[in-house]
């Protein structure tokens, strides 16, 4: 689904963004990306839907190689992913339902097939109410729940996610991250990049840590491991 | 609807401020333009009816039979230069004379004899009134064994080749300035309404949207911007052209086909503008 292979990242001023990562998500799993600000994880989600390129190393996503793909090939793998960012990234200038119905509408899908594609997902993330209210006219959680309708439209097999509740309140965090769990529950994997501890601790999902650009922490590599120097 | 010919007109709807201030701004460069192109119209025509007076003239040797004369309009006609030849006879000519110069009506009729001699007129094609291919038609007639002289106002002709070059040097200049700064202005006003939705062109892109389907919108919007601009120039220009028409000088307007060329001419620099302005925002985002 989604493995990186020795994957370094320069800053284009020098430096090294990511260094030597390697991990790999399976199909339908749920994974955290954690650690400090600046510690990589948005570089790492950049590199899955590929608005980066690895210095080196292999990222290959879904059937994708990152490193060497034509820039054709980008706009469907983006339509295989569904992202969702920590401020919304709403068309301000039009409805909850014309913000989900463009992510169809870019892909050629086939209009009389939209409006209800539209409704089935606003349904899902219990917004079916609001389809004619602007951004400006909703709550960040709202606003957060309409950018996941958006990103669930096209049935993607990965939803990314970079600190979705990082502007939210602890009501409307607990709500979005719910809805994100059981999004993972129906089956669509989940990679969610955050620093929020209590949110981590609170699932049994897996922990992916960085530390200035490096792996330094996998629970599936680091508890297996653990696990088999158990005696 | 199409949907790139729906997301364009909604583009008018959701930015109508700005939309109508682009079509604003390459309505008036395009007016200027076209006010230059309404100057340059009118001068041309002027230039155009003075050329019509080109003339030369081969004055006949006294005595010339008929039957020469007959022979050499005819081989005169078949010049590749000469529009019209006309044959005025010695009668001709001094009826002419007392018509035209009424000051000396008295010494013409107290006159015993014509002293004024045939002459044969030769009148230009257009293309050839000018002073080389004057003089060479000039030449030509001289051959002639019945010419005794040629006249066709040397130094007149000459002045009208150096004001028609005058005219067409300015002409050539002064609206690749003008046209130059009109696309440089359109450019720029393009560009604003593209950088106003580089958000909206970044969102697009993390959707999936190819560069094609993105670009394919803003292509129309700016033909539509130019299209409209061209109209509102065409217009003005009108307007312009219909009060100096009515209270300066009388003036000629623009044919269709020049009208159409400059609402064309807004259409494919909105196309153009939009192409490199989008181009550069993808490569850059």
């Amino acid at each position: 689904m989604i493995k990186f292979t020795n994957v370094f990242k320069a800053f284009p001023k020098g430096g090294l963004a990511l260094k030597d990562v390697s991990f790999h998500i399976a199909k339908g799993e749920f994974a955290f990306l954690t650690g400090h600000s600046g510690a990589g994880k948005s570089t790492v989600l950049k590199l899955v839907y590929a608005d980066e390129r690895p210095t080196s190393g292999e990222v290959r996503v879904s059937g994708y190689f990152v490193t060497e793909m034509r820039p054709r090939e980008v706009p469907l793998l983006r339509r295989r992913l569904g992202i969702v960012f920590q401020d919304f990234r709403l068309l301000e200038d039009r409805t909850a339902e014309e913000n989900v119905a463009f992510a169809l509408e870019v892909t050629g899908a086939r209009r009389s097939t939209i409006a209800a594609r539209v409704m089935r997902v606003l349904t899902q993330v219990g917004l079916a109410a609001k389809a004619q209210a602007y951004p400006r006219e909703l709550s960040g959680g709202e606003q957060q729940r309409v950018a996941i309708a958006r990103a669930l439209v096209n049935e993607p097999t990965v939803l990314l996610a970079d600190e979705p509740t990082g502007n939210l309140d602890e009501r409307a965090t607990r709500g979005v991250f719910q809805l994100l769990r059981d999004i993972n529950a129906s089956g669509t994997a989940v990679v969610m990049a955050t620093h929020d501890l209590d949110l981590v601790r609170q699932a049994p999902y897996r922990v992916i840590e960085l530390q200035e650009g490096a792996l330094v922490y996998d629970s599936a590599v680091d508890e297996q491991r653990d696990q088999a120097a158990a005696p | 609807m199409n949907l790139v010919v729906r997301e364009s007109l909604l583009a008018f709807k959701r930015a109508p401020l700005l939309s109508a201030l682009s079509v604003t701004t390459i309505a008036f460069s395009l007016f200027v333009l076209g006010l230059f192109g309404l100057v340059a119209v009118n001068l041309q025509d002027a230039l155009r009816s003075v050329e019509e007076r080109v003339e030369v003239v081969a004055y006949l040797l006294p005595g010339t039979p008929i039957e020469a004369t007959a022979l050499g309009l005819k081989d005169i006609e078949a010049f590749p230069e000469v529009q019209l030849a006309t044959y005025v006879s010695e009668d001709e000519a001094l009826a002419r004379a007392r018509a035209e110069l009424v000051e000396f009506r008295d010494v013409l009729r107290e006159l015993e004899r014509n002293p004024l001699p045939a002459s044969i007129e030769v009148k230009l094609k257009p293309g050839f009134r000018d002073a080389a291919h004057v003089s060479t038609v000039a030449e030509r007639l001289g051959g002639f064994g019945f010419v005794d002289d040629v006249r066709f106002g040397r130094d007149w002709v000459e002045k009208l080749d150096r004001l028609r070059q005058l005219a067409a040097a300015v002409g050539i200049v002064v609206g690749a300035a003008f046209a130059a700064v009109a696309i440089i202005i359109i450019g720029t006003t393009i560009r604003m309404a593209v950088l106003q939705r580089g958000r909206e062109i970044a969102i697009m892109r993390l959707v999936g949207a190819t560069d094609g389907f993105i670009r394919r919108p803003f292509l129309l919007q700016g033909a539509i911007k130019g299209l409209l601009g061209g109209v509102v120039a065409v217009a003005l220009s009108f307007g312009a052209y219909a009060l100096i028409d009515r209270y300066l000088i009388q003036a000629a307007f623009f044919t269709h086909e020049q009208a159409a060329a400059i609402v064309g001419f807004g259409a494919l620099i909105g196309l153009l503008g939009s192409a490199s302005s989008v181009g550069r925002h993808l490569k850059r985002v």
